[in-house]
């Protein structure tokens, strides 16, 4: 049970690493149940080894981090099973179907034959693919695959969606949908969201932002009293302030 | 979770692999044309060169054809198990395997899980072969036909294990094949596969003993007298205790951190 106070995620003073470079110091942070909340970094800042500690593929070395509770630590199953997953890097079967894609994920996830059955039509028909299913994944465009990606990390209800800059590669109109698309599932069905992204026009003034930079967080607050903090008109000039760098951006507002 | 959730992911694993394995058919005639190579002309080659005596599990005089088909099948296993490690390290490289580390289940049980389903979808390329050995006038008696099943899993998910946990220590893709190598051919030619050990003996004492300790020649062995309705209970023995000790090695040693998801510059 997720309290009203209490946040659903909590990061908390995590460190990790790699032979020869620290990738994450000390990094703490808070999401709220059902928030969007916008992770923002520069490639390199450390935002793909975060996401790959809490979704448990590396060992934690130094800090916890728990979910609706559930300490990565102490109970890594049941804090698997609260969260869903969106890589960076495409994870689907190419020569299996989005229905056989989504059905492998739900057997890992113990789900029964009924109950995925139920779910994969409930997820594709959210994300407008249940004409699709039987359609090999390679026949599929790029929006369409992550939009798949999405129902499938969604099938066994998790409370957290983690997406690693899930809008790589797809064209402006794309990523503008798919960015709106993940809002609205915080909006009707109360999912909490942890978005990764390099690219500043994918967050609103209204969300709240933690800002990794060389693996340590230089804020965490929402984009709006980043800049009042900072004393500067947008959220470009306030991470150009924080991270001596022009930001990222290829130039769209969504 | 509930017993039942580590039904359904066995299953799925099963499903999946078994999905891959029909979608490249070649895979299938692949891994037959192999042994029949070796049944139809290596051993048509050899049978006066090798004269066989009688050993066990054999009753009588045998054809150099009727002794090289146990190794044949344990050859098909032992590459079925390097193209599933070497599936594994594609999918670690590629990233889809995160789909299956991020199952709430234990990691044990997964790589497990997806040991013995590859093995499963190796039974029909090992019955496949015996039906064109027939063919070569190799007849199994149809007892042996159900006990080789028993034997194929265990040398199978033994096989696996042991290519999983070399795969461990391969950082890229590109070096699976060269280190396979040094692991593939050893492995076969210091075995009982093509001749009986005593025929090494003759030639190298120290030779002989190290094909007499190749785990390989115990699967072979197993698989042997499995054909003909006997158990070996040597071989059985140490297959079951090499499979539990590489499957612990290839389980401990796992870490998802090798390969595209470990690299900094990744990050």
């Amino acid at each position: 049970m997720t309290h009203s106070s209490q946040p659903l995620v909590e990061v908390d003073q995590l460190g990790h690493c790699y032979p020869g470079k620290q990738a994450l110091k000390q990094v703490s942070f808070n999401i709220q149940a059902g928030q969007f909340h916008a992770l923002l970094g520069p490639n390199g800042a450390g935002k793909s080894t975060l996401f790959a500690l809490i979704s448990r593929l590396f060992q934690v070395q130094q800090g916890d981090i728990r979910v609706n509770g559930h300490s990565l630590r102490h109970a890594p199953a049941a804090l698997l099973g609260n969260i869903g997953m969106v890589f960076q890097q495409s994870t689907l079967d190419l020569d299996l179907s989005v229905e056989q894609n989504l059905d492998y994920h739900g057997c890992l996830h113990g789900l029964s034959t009924r109950l995925r059955q139920q779910r994969i039509e409930e997820e594709l028909a959210r994300v407008e693919l249940l004409d699709a299913r039987h359609k090999k994944v390679r026949a599929l465009n790029g929006g369409h695959r992550r939009r798949v990606e999405i129902a499938r990390a969604l099938l066994h209800h998790p409370s957290l969606l983690l997406l690693d800059e899930a809008t790589v590669g797809l064209d402006p109109h794309t990523r503008a949908s798919l960015n709106r698309h993940v809002r609205s599932l915080c909006e009707q069905r109360q999912v909490t969201v942890l978005w990764a992204t390099h690219l500043i026009e994918e967050i609103l003034p209204i969300d709240p932002v933690t800002l990794l930079h060389q693996g340590s967080v230089l804020a965490s607050t929402s984009a709006h009293a980043l800049c009042q903090q900072t004393g500067t008109t947008s959220l470009v000039e306030a991470f150009e302030q924080l991270t001596s760098r022009p930001p990222p951006t290829d130039g769209t507002n969504l | 979770m509930s017993l039942a959730s580590y039904w359904y992911a066995f299953s799925g694993i099963l499903k999946r692999e078994s999905l891959r394995f029909i979608h490249q058919r070649s895979r299938f005639f692949s891994s037959l044309v192999r042994p029949l190579l070796w049944l139809a002309v290596f051993a048509a080659g050899f049978r006066a060169a090798l004269g066989i005596s009688i050993i066990e599990p054999y009753d009588t005089y045998i054809t150099y054809e009727v002794y090289i088909v146990p190794g044949l099948v344990a050859m098909i296993l032992l590459f079925n198990a390097m193209q599933s490690s070497l599936s594994m390290v594609y999918d670690r490289e590629m990233g889809s395997m995160r789909v299956l580390l991020m199952s709430p289940l234990p990691r044990w049980y997964l790589l497990l899980s997806k040991l013995v389903a590859s093995t499963l979808v190796a039974i029909p390329q090992v019955y496949a072969f015996l039906a064109i050995a027939w063919l070569f006038d190799v007849e199994v008696p149809q007892v042996g036909l159900l006990w080789v099943a028993p034997a194929v899993i265990l040398t199978g998910v033994l096989l696996g294990a042991i290519g999983l946990f070399i795969s461990s220590f391969i950082r890229q893709l590109e070096n699976f094949a060269g280190v396979m190598n040094f692991v593939i051919f050893p492995m076969f030619f210091m075995s009982s596969a093509l001749y009986p050990l005593w025929k090494m003996q003759e030639s190298s004492e120290w030779l002989y003993w190290l094909c007499r300790m190749n785990p390989f020649s115990f699967c072979v062995e197993l698989i042997r007298h499995a054909l003909y309705g006997k158990l070996n209970a040597d071989a059985l023995l140490v297959v079951s205790g090499c499979l539990v000790v590489f499957t612990l090695l290839a389980v401990l040693t796992f870490n998802p951190e090798r390969g595209q998801i470990g690299k900094p510059n990744q990050r």
